[in-house]
């Protein structure tokens, strides 16, 4: 006796925005490649419902100052090349393999080093001239700052079609503006909050940014640190972008490793904790399980740091997307 | 909820002079207009206007050559249907409408087969309109099992429990709104369910807040479509606040502006 499997089999009447970072000599920019991400008719990996086109992709981080205050498992891999851009996003595209560069413009915060515009504009030329892969350009955080470091790193980063953040409900309007001006794509954050979420898109939209050029950012958290909340939060964006809600139907980034090495649990030595066994296994294995459960919600864009949990992590989304890694 | 603009209909005289004058700017003009106001189709009506096939083939091209939106080809006479939906080239579009009718299910379960469209079917059989809320699931569930049984799913369904104007009819409106909640019980997931919206308001003073209280009691029962004037912002604001009420969209401060960017180009 066969018992009948019923249909559950989903058709989704909206696809999720599909987003091309970086720009070759034919498209204006100096990029070997572009990265094309989104596209989903359906929610992560269920590829008998419908198609994901475009697998989701690594970025790993690079900071225009030596990440100095960087637990030792993640310093250690970069500490050849921290004092220049340009050789550390070298070697994290040509050794472990990043599909995407995450310049992080952390010497512009006014209260770490204070580096000016000047500096920004230099650091982001060493890592276009360094890597052939599209860019990611992130802010200090310090929204002053920002507004006044992006407007010399948009236009250093013309037409290279980049990926910059962050704007945020309180403040987009510089940015949009930069993304119109330059031809760059814009990450739009919002503190675990969906409405807020909606919210940032849909001001971004009103003053004349396309929202196939936005991609969310919805906070990170990692794991065993409100992953859960965050979680929730993508899949019922993601959910709302498929049944027909443009305003959200965009892809995801999550930043993975600025979280994950933040928390005891991926960077307290062995020393102090020995029950939690050895620290250069523990740590990247933290920050791929991060990683893994950020897929699962949705995640298009991973900004992660060490190079064994982006190769693990590789390695998953080649099996989910069907591959035989 | 599916919006339906209602404007693109020979009862209007500026759609009337443009069909017999084949002038293609006031439709293109309410085909832009009604899609920018986010009309998810666009109902396409010659009426009295003509009685000429190659009117509505014209009126279907003239709107689809405008843009991108779905049309409700609107007509009873099936010939005149048939030249609109054979204008369609392969646009996604629905019949508007059948009766529960033999003979016209007959006749538009195969057409709306035929061309892929959705059927919309009013709650009216050869005895007439409606009486009571009886009567209206009984014609619907007659419509439901023939469109089901010709091979249309329930999602490209779409019930009429037929509106009438509250102004002379007042005891109909709880009966249309007890139909509603009978509907949704037909399947799992339901047919849509829809109403020609403008109906309500016939002659009456406060129009445009009968529209939108009827609208919005009959949502929480679980009305999804609606004819209507789509150029009603007080209409649109309230169909995107109960939404939110209803919980089928996610809430942001601008939710008003989002309701319409929602559906985007």
């Amino acid at each position: 006796m066969t018992a009948q499997i019923p249909e559950v089999k989903k058709t989704w009447t909206n696809p999720i925005h599909a987003v091309t970072l970086g720009a070759t000599d034919k498209e204006g920019g100096t990029r070997t490649s572009t990265i094309t991400i989104g596209g989903e008719t359906t929610l992560p990996f269920c590829h008998f419902e419908g198609e994901m086109p475009n697998a989701p992709v690594l970025a790993m981080e690079v900071w225009d100052v030596p990440a100095t205050d960087w637990p030792e498992p993640i310093k250690e891999p970069f500490a050849d090349v921290m004092a220049d851009p340009g050789a550390w996003a070298k070697k994290c595209v040509d050794e472990y393999g990043a599909q995407l560069v995450c310049l992080r413009l952390k010497g512009c915060d006014p209260n770490g080093e204070n580096k000016s515009p000047e500096d920004a504009v230099s650091a982001t030329k060493r890592v276009l001239e360094s890597v052939g892969v599209p860019l990611i350009i992130w802010g200090c955080g310090n929204t002053d700052k920002d507004n006044e470091v992006f407007p010399a790193v948009a236009e250093a980063a013309s037409g290279e079609n980049c990926l910059l953040g962050t704007i945020t409900e309180d403040n987009y309007k510089t940015l949009t503006a930069l993304g119109t001006a330059y031809k760059h794509k814009l990450i739009a954050e919002s503190p675990v909050d969906i409405n807020m979420a909606k919210q940032v898109n849909i001001l971004a939209l009103d003053v004349g940014f396309p929202t196939e050029n936005i991609l969310i950012y919805p906070s990170t958290g990692a794991l065993g640190y409100g992953i859960e909340y965050v979680y929730s939060i993508m899949e019922r964006l993601r959910i709302a972008g498929l049944k027909g809600d443009k305003v959200v139907a965009m892809p995801i980034l999550c930043d993975i490793g600025i979280e994950v090495w933040g928390v005891k649990e991926a960077k307290a030595p062995q020393s102090e904790v020995p029950e939690w066994g050895d620290a250069a296994l523990r740590g990247p294995l933290w920050e791929a399980a991060t990683a893994y459960v950020y897929l699962l919600a949705g995640a298009d864009i991973l900004v992660m740091r060490h190079p064994q949990a982006v190769r693990m992590t590789k390695e998953t989304i080649e099996r989910l997307m069907g591959g035989t890694a | 909820m599916i919006l339906i603009g209602e404007r693109i209909n020979a009862g209007f005289k500026d759609i009337a002079r443009a069909i017999q004058t084949k002038d293609p700017e006031p439709v293109k003009t309410w085909a832009v207009k009604q899609t920018e106001r986010g009309a998810d189709y666009l109902d396409v009506n010659i009426g009295a206007a003509s009685k000429k096939p190659e009117d509505m083939a014209w009126l279907v091209r003239t709107v689809r050559e405008s843009v991108p939106t779905k049309i409700s080809v609107d007509s009873t006479n099936v010939e005149i249907m048939e030249a609109g939906l054979e204008a369609l080239d392969g646009r996604a579009a629905l019949i508007n409408s059948t009766t529960a009718d033999s003979g016209k299910l007959e006749t538009l379960v195969p057409l709306a087969v035929k061309y892929n469209t959705s059927l919309l079917g009013v709650a009216m059989d050869e005895r007439g309109s409606p009486p009571d809320a009886n009567r209206r699931v009984e014609n619907a569930a007659v419509i439901f099992a023939a469109a089901m049984e010709g091979g249309l799913e329930p999602e490209r369904i779409i019930l009429d429990p037929i509106l009438m104007p509250l102004k002379f009819m007042q005891e109909q409106a709880p009966h249309v709104l007890e139909a509603i909640s009978q509907y949704t019980f037909l399947s799992d997931p339901p047919p849509h369910i829809s109403v020609g919206l403008s109906n309500v308001a016939s002659k009456v003073t406060e129009r445009g807040l009968i529209v939108r209280t009827f609208l919005v009691m009959a949502m929480t029962r679980g009305l999804d479509a609606a004819i209507c004037n789509v150029m009603d912002e007080e209409m649109i604001a309230a169909v995107a606040t109960a939404e939110l009420i209803l919980n089928k969209e996610i809430y942001s401060d601008s939710y008003v502006r989002a309701f319409t960017a929602r559906r985007g180009p």
